[in-house]
Order: C-alpha cells, then sequence, then structure tokens
C-alpha cells in the first residue's frame, strides 16, 4: 500500500454487558486505500464500524485520524474532520428534494458559486439527475442507498465509511453500486462493511476479516477466500452467503 | 413563479393594511391591531416548531417577557428604541439560556416540550407572587395578579405616542417583514440546515453540522420574534398581566399552529386570525366556554387533520389549477 | 431537635405532595411513553368528586376520596384513552396535542358545571404537636398514603399476572401479542390505572388547597418536571425525583417563599435534565421498576 496512514484503531474494543463485542482490535487504513470489512453475521464487524466512526464509544482502546483522537469528539467534529459516513438503513432529509439533500452535504469551505455545479455532477454520477426535484420520501430503496452515497460523493471527506451500501439491492443495483464507490474512492480512502460475498468480489480490494470480535484474516479477496480460518467461519454459519 | 406570487400577495397586504386605518372606525383598526400582533406570535411558533422541529411548548414565556420587559423599561427610560431593544433582547437571552440547557443535554422533543411549558406556568406563579409593594423595578411596580397598568405607548423620536393607526401599520409592517425575512432565510444554506435538522437530526450531524448550537440559534430567534409580539401586545393595551403566561394562553399559540398547519409559515397566521375572531365572538355570549371549544378543537384536529388546514387548501388549489411548470416537468418526461 | 424533626416531616409532605400529584402520570408515561396533559384537569376532578361525594351523596370523606374519586376518574381515563388516546399509539407529540385538547375541554365543561369559583371541604385530621411546634395530622396521613402508594404500586407491577404483562409490554409489545396477550387491553388499563391515582391524589389534596377548574395547570409543571427528571423507571424514578425535587423546593420555601421553592425546583430539573438527560432512572437503578 502506497498512501500514509490515517486512520488508526489500536487495541480497540468494547462491551455490551459482560460480553466483549469487539475484543481488542488494531487496524490501520491508508490514504486512497479501499477496504472491505467482513465476517459472518455477529461477528463484529459493524459493532467495529461503529467504534470507527464514533458511533459508539469504545470502552479500550483509541480511534486516532490523522494523528488526532476520535474517541471524545460527537459526531458533527468527526464529520467536520473529514470522515464522511454511510448508515446501514438509509438515512436521508424525506420532505426535502433529492437536490437538497447533496447540496446539504457540501461541506462549508467550499464556495456558494460552486455548490451547484458539485450537486449536478453529483447527480449525474449517481444517475438522479431526473430525479433531482423529488422528494427523498418517493424514492425507491435503491434510489435512497445512491443517495447517501451522493451525499458522501458530495462532501468528498478524506475517509468514507460505507455500512452495507448494497443491502436490499437487485445484482444490477449492486453493479452501480460498485461504480459509485469507485468513484468516491477517487477523492477518499474506503472502508465498506459487508456480508454478502459476490458484492466483496465485485470490488475486489484488501479484505478484512472478522469473527467473533476479533480480526481472523486480512489480505487481497483470494488470498482470505483460501484461508482455512476464514472457510471454517463461514461455513460453520449456516446463514451467511457462501463465499 | 410561485416567488414572485408570493412577494406581490405580501406588498397587496401591506399596501392594503397601510390603507386600512383610512377606510374604517379607529376601533376597528384598534381590534384588528391585537390579531396581527398575535399573527407574529403564531409566526415565532410556525418557524421554530413548524420549520424547526422545536416543539415549544411555552412559547407565551417569551411573549410575556417581551411584554413585561417593556412595560418595565418603558416606566423606567420612557417608551422610546431602548424599550424595546430591551423588550427583544430580555427573552431571547432567556431562550438561549434555557435553549443551551436542553439542547446541549440533548433531550428529546416530549422533554423540550415539558420544559417549555414547565417555565411559562412557573414564570406565571412567579410574576403572580409580586403584588407587594416591595416588588418594583425602578418606576415600575410589578403588581402582581392586578399586573402593570399604564404602559407609555411607544413614542416617535420627537416625543409624540404613535396613535393606534400607527401603531397598526407598524405592527403590519413588522408581521410582513419578518414573514418575508423568515421565508428568504429559509431558502438560504443556513435556513435548509434548520428545515434538514427537523427532517433527520442525526444525519445533520452526521454532515457535520453543530445541531445543538444550530437549533439553539433558531429557538433564540423565536424567542426574539415572540417577544417583539410581546412588546407590541404591552402597547396595545397599555397594560400587561401574568395571563400573559398563562397556560391557555401557550394552548392557543399551538392551537394556532395545529389547526393553520405544521410545517407552513402562512397556515398558523391564519389560523390565528381565524380562531382569534372565532373567539372574540364567542366571548361575546355566556353560555359555551370558550376553552371547551379551543380544547375539542385541537383534539379534533390532531386525531383527524393533523396537518392542518394549510397544506389542505394547497392540495385543492394544485387540484383546480395544474400550475405551468408542472406541466413542463411531464412534458420534459414525456 | 423539634426544630430538625418539623422540618424533616415538612419536607417529607412536600415530598408526598408531589408524589401524590405525579404517581399517576408516572405511571402512563414509564408503562406506555405517553405523556398525559390531561392528568391536572384528572387531579383537578378527583377533587370535585371527593367534595361532592361527601357534602351531597353524604359519604364519609375516606370512602369518598379513596374509592369514589379514583374510581370515577379511572372510569373516566378509560373512556378518554377509548376516545383518543389509542387511536395515537407510536405518535408521541400527538398524544401529547391531542390530551392537552382534553385538559382545555375539561376546564372549559367543569367552568360551565360549577362555575370558576374555589370550593373547600374541612381537614379531616386535627394537629399534632411535637415539643413547641406542631404539625398538620392531615400532613402525616399523606405521607402515610404516598407510601402506601409506592408500596401498592410495587406489588402491582412485581407479583400479579397484570403486572407481569403491563412490564412485557413495555419492553416489547409485539411479543406480548405473539405470546397472546393483548397489549391493547393492558395500554388502556394502565391509562384507566394513571388517571385513577391522579383521582385518588386530587381528592387527597382537595382538604388542604380547595377545588378550583383551572387548579390543574399549579399541579402540572411539578408534576411533570418530576416524571421526565425521574425517568422511565416508574417506581424508582419518582420516588428519587420526588425526594430531590421535594427537598429543593421546601428548603428553598422555608429559606424565602413558597414561589422562589418553585422557581428552585425548575431550575434544578434544567440542570439535572443538563447532566442526566434521560432522567434520574436512565443513568441509575435502571433495572427497577
Amino acid at each position: 500500500m502506497n498512501g500514509e496512514v490515517i486512520l488508526k484503531a489500536e487495541g480497540l474494543g468494547i462491551s455490551f454487558g459482560g460480553v466483549h463485542a469487539v475484543k481488542a482490535v488494531d487496524f490501520e487504513l491508508r490514504a486512497g486505500e479501499l477496504r472491505c470489512l467482513i465476517g459472518p453475521n455477529g461477528a463484529g464487524k459493524t459493532t467495529f464500524f461503529r467504534l470507527l466512526s464514533g458511533q459508539h464509544k469504545p470502552t479500550r482502546g483509541t480511534v486516532t485520524f490523522k494523528g488526532q483522537t476520535l474517541t471524545s469528539l460527537l459526531p458533527y467534529q468527526i464529520s467536520r474532520l473529514g470522515i464522511g459516513i454511510k448508515t446501514q438503513v438509509p438515512s436521508l432529509f424525506e420532505d426535502m428534494t433529492v437536490a437538497e439533500n447533496l447540496e446539504l452535504a457540501v461541506p462549508h469551505g467550499v464556495h456558494a458559486r460552486d455548490i451547484p455545479h458539485r450537486v449536478a455532477e453529483v447527480l449525474e454520477r449517481i444517475g438522479l439527475a431526473d430525479l433531482r426535484d423529488r422528494p427523498c420520501a418517493e424514492l425507491a430503496h435503491g434510489q435512497r442507498q445512491w443517495v447517501e452515497l451522493g451525499q458522501i460523493l458530495a462532501s468528498r471527506p478524506a475517509v468514507a465509511l460505507l455500512d452495507e451500501p448494497a443491502a436490499g439491492m437487485t445484482h444490477i443495483e449492486s453493479v452501480k453500486t460498485v461504480e459509485i464507490i469507485r468513484d468516491i474512492t477517487r477523492y477518499s480512502a474506503v472502508i465498506v462493511v459487508e456480508h454478502d460475498m459476490d458484492f466483496i468480489r465485485m470490488i475486489g480490494d484488501r479484505v478484512t476479516v472478522f469473527e467473533q470480535g476479533e480480526v481472523i484474516a486480512e489480505g487481497s479477496f483470494q488470498q482470505v477466500a483460501q484461508d482455512p480460518q476464514v472457510r471454517a467461519a463461514y461455513l460453520g454459519r449456516k446463514e451467511t452467503t457462501d463465499a | 413563479m410561485s416567488r414572485i406570487l408570493q412577494t406581490l400577495a405580501l406588498l397587496v397586504v401591506l399596501a392594503g393594511g397601510m390603507a386600512l386605518p383610512n377606510l374604517v372606525e379607529l376601533y376597528t383598526v384598534y381590534e384588528v391591531t391585537v390579531y396581527v400582533v398575535m399573527a407574529l406570535l403564531a409566526l415565532s411558533l410556525a418557524f421554530i416548531w413548524g420549520k424547526g422541529g422545536i416543539m415549544c411548548l411555552g412559547q407565551a414565556s417569551f411573549f410575556g417577557l417581551g411584554a413585561y420587559a417593556y412595560a418595565i423599561a418603558a416606566l423606567n427610560f420612557g417608551p422610546g428604541l431602548l424599550a424595546v431593544a430591551i423588550a427583544i433582547s430580555v427573552p431571547t437571552l432567556f431562550a438561549a439560556i434555557l435553549g443551551y440547557f436542553m439542547f446541549y443535554g440533548r433531550i428529546s422533543d416530549i422533554y423540550v416540550g415539558v420544559i417549555t411549558l414547565a417555565v411559562s406556568l412557573i414564570l406565571m406563579n412567579l410574576v403572580n407572587s409580586t403584588s407587594g409593594p416591595q416588588y418594583r423595578i425602578g418606576a415600575a411596580q410589578l403588581g402582581g395578579f392586578n399586573g402593570i397598568t399604564g404602559i407609555p405607548t411607544l413614542a416617535w423620536p420627537n416625543g409624540t405616542p404613535l396613535d393606534p393607526a400607527a401603531l397598526f401599520r407598524l405592527s403590519l409592517t413588522l408581521l410582513v417583514g419578518c414573514f418575508a425575512a423568515i421565508s428568504l432565510y429559509l431558502r438560504s444554506r443556513a435556513g435548509k440546515v434548520v428545515i434538514a435538522i427537523r427532517e433527520n437530526e442525526y444525519r445533520a450531524e452526521l454532515l457535520g453540522y453543530n445541531v445543538a448550537l444550530s437549533k439553539l440559534v433558531t429557538f433564540s430567534a423565536g424567542g426574539a420574534l415572540a417577544g417583539l409580539a410581546g412588546c407590541l401586545f404591552a402597547n396595545w393595551g397599555a397594560f400587561v398581566s401574568p395571563t400573559v403566561f398563562a397556560l391557555v394562553q401557550s394552548a392557543q399559540i399551538i392551537i394556532w399552529v395545529i389547526v393553520g398547519g405544521r410545517g407552513t409559515l402562512i397556515g398558523p397566521i391564519l389560523g390565528c386570525i381565524a380562531l382569534q375572531w372565532a373567539t372574540t365572538q364567542l366571548g361575546t355570549q355566556q353560555t359555551i366556554q370558550v376553552n371547551l371549544v379551543l380544547g375539542l378543537v385541537l383534539t379534533f384536529f390532531v386525531l383527524v387533520v393533523p396537518a392542518g388546514i394549510a397544506p389542505l387548501l394547497a392540495k385543492c388549489a394544485r387540484a383546480v389549477t395544474p400550475s405551468r411548470s408542472r406541466i413542463t416537468a411531464k412534458e420534459k418526461q414525456a | 431537635m423539634d426544630l430538625a424533626s418539623i422540618l424533616t416531616i415538612e419536607i417529607l409532605g412536600s415530598v408526598a405532595v408531589l408524589v401524590l400529584i405525579s404517581i399517576g402520570l408516572a405511571v402512563v408515561f414509564g408503562m406506555m411513553k405517553v405523556i398525559n396533559m390531561a392528568h391536572g384537569e384528572f387531579l383537578m376532578i378527583g377533587g370535585y368528586v371527593a367534595i361532592y361525594a361527601k357534602n351531597w351523596a353524604g359519604l364519609n370523606f375516606w370512602v369518598s376520596s379513596l374509592v369514589v374519586a379514583p374510581l370515577c376518574v379511572g372510569l373516566l381515563g378509560l373512556a378518554l384513552e377509548w376516545l383518543v388516546v389509542r387511536h395515537l399509539y407510536g405518535r408521541m407529540i400527538d398524544t401529547m396535542l391531542a390530551t392537552w385538547g382534553i385538559s382545555l375541554a375539561l376546564i372549559g365543561a367543569m367552568t360551565m358545571l360549577v362555575g370558576n369559583t374555589t370550593t373547600g371541604i374541612s381537614t379531616p385530621l386535627s394537629s399534632v404537636t411535637i415539643g413547641a411546634y406542631s404539625v398538620s395530622g392531615y400532613g402525616i396521613y399523606l405521607i402515610c398514603l404516598a407510601l402506601a402508594i409506592f408500596v401498592l404500586l410495587y406489588g402491582l407491577f412485581r407479583f400479579t399476572a397484570f403486572g407481569l404483562q403491563a412490564r412485557a409490554t413495555t419492553q416489547n409489545a409485539d411479543m406480548v401479542a405473539a405470546l397472546g396477550g393483548n397489549p391493547r387491553r393492558i395500554y388502556s388499563m394502565t391509562f384507566a390505572l394513571g388517571a385513577a391515582l391522579g383521582g385518588l391524589g386530587g381528592a387527597a389534596l382537595a382538604p388542604i388547597t380547595g377545588v378550583i377548574p383551572t387548579i390543574g395547570a399549579t399541579y402540572i409543571a411539578k408534576a411533570f418536571i418530576t416524571v421526565i427528571s425521574g425517568g422511565g423507571a416508574v417506581i424508582a424514578g419518582n420516588l428519587s425525583a420526588s425526594l430531590l425535587f421535594g427537598t429543593v423546593g421546601q428548603v428553598f420555601t422555608y429559606l424565602y417563599t413558597p414561589v422562589i421553592g418553585e422557581v428552585a425546583l425548575l431550575v434544578a430539573a434544567v440542570v439535572l435534565i443538563r447532566i442526566l438527560p434521560k432522567g434520574i432512572t436512565g443513568r441509575f437503578f435502571r433495572r427497577s421498576i
């Protein structure tokens, strides 16, 4: 990997009532990287993601972004540092239009004159230019996911954290989602949390595998897919999509 | 297109209002003034609750504080601009302090409603208890439940007080001006953030907006507006009593907004004028209690027409006359 | 020494008043997440029922205040739940506003029925002497009544089938329905219970304050503050918040005036909510009832 480390977790862990959901994870993300977090349901990947994004406060360990500790910051402060978050369930400004949703994502530093241009560009990329003046409440599920990804495109954060960006999508929609995520990597280092292995295969970059609150493997998709521990973790649980 | 229409409508209202004192009797002007003042109060809640999503059930607090602050300041420093400034700053500051504790504590909407209501009720009890001669601020005797009488009317810089016609014109200008200012503000980016927070507080936070601060600003601005209404109210009657803080007063503001339509600015203003007219009519007969009617109206609207009248009217208007922009949109699609 | 015990009794008395005016609201809020704005009017009607049951029907004060008033107001609560509240479950703000409408309507209706004047009733117990001071026997009765309410409620929620179902419904109404329970019935019973407790409280306080159609407004500010500061747990929350605010209010009342006591109570609540946004039991005693 080429870039410098921008997001780093050291000994990061959290317990809920005595259960160690995430144990003590060390993790690094470099600039320009696209990283997938995978693991069976309940492996702790979403919890780990929420620790990274500040949605949960850790019971031990720290998260640092460009050398600054994130753990005591509020969500808006974390966002202003340059971390964009797409939550698992799309969470939008329902009564506002698609264009307004994107406009609000453009960060403060951008000159007012350049905002419409940025919004138009993002609308084109996520393929919703025709629906720009529709309230988000009227959109289909997949389109709502894209608006949220569009907000990340519009804000161009240094790190984008995407929680299950293809959840509930058809195969064709997933393919388009992969394209959008590739677009995001032009400006941002990206972490994608996903349990759908087909989707991970399409993104096909560096993968970190979670199981029982720990990292059990890290490497390229092919490498981890061959890893006996990973295979055991996935085959041992029927509910997950097979690799 | 609709913007031009809106601006035109505002100008017509303003021009009509300016001419009104020449067309009708002075008593009617006096009666209508209080409608306009209360409409300003309705606008303040329409802004913070309808647009900002802050459920303030005790908006009467700021109205009352504005009225009392003007009365006390006018008796001490004379009825000039200083008194008006004080009448606006006191409720604004009060809203800011209260808002700090509420919004930085990140309490839920329900709690905001309960706290703001409790504040208005306790303010009423507090002012009610100031009947003794020891409760005076400078030249102003607070008077407990009797209130403050003989409040000097706002004067021109040369010292002559405003006559009822001038007070009406001033109130209407302020109402139209504040309405236009809020509408413009809501179209700006900062204004869109206010609505975005109402729509989805968490997403706004994730996009880097300081939700607590934004709510604090919105809430304080609403306090300022309500305070201005209170100041005009004290001018209108030359009298203020603790009933400005009463539960019924707070309830009325809520009812105007619910009936007119949460989420719009014009709805609550129309709701306010219509309901004020109706309660005045009701008040002249003795058989049916006003509270009974207001309560039933509130419960009925929440159960049956929760969105209020204004969205309903807008829907009807659209059904009758499809606007040009919609047609062109359809043509584009075809 | 006498002064200290008198002061303690007065503080406990003001705690008991807070409990009496707020416990019904706490039950409804804790179990159903509904803020019932008409609770003050339930208190008011409880007071009227007790007075009229005694003066017109000739019943004993204890019967009319401990049995008739809670029963009548409980039935009123049942009716209002059926008419209004049940159509709004899940819409917390709308429930609040709709019950506010009920509150205004009840004030208006009572004003038409009995007029806007205070009706009184004599205090049924004489005073008790402690050293050089005397305290009202009725005040001590109120303290005992508040305690009894806590004990009975605890028993109800902890040891009865209704209590078990009610607590389960609070946790997960769908699950209760899936297991063959009826959350709707539980909710309407809970609302009626809250109303009955309001009626009981209002009747108990009638001899001290008298009753007027608008008296609800003087109670609800304190009742609301107590309930939301208490947080989710009905008994632990209400007891802790009542103890805290009763003490704060009474100490400031003793030092200054009752109104300053009320202001101190409010300020304490606003500061508390900044520190503990989910109320006392949102942070402490989370597992309690």
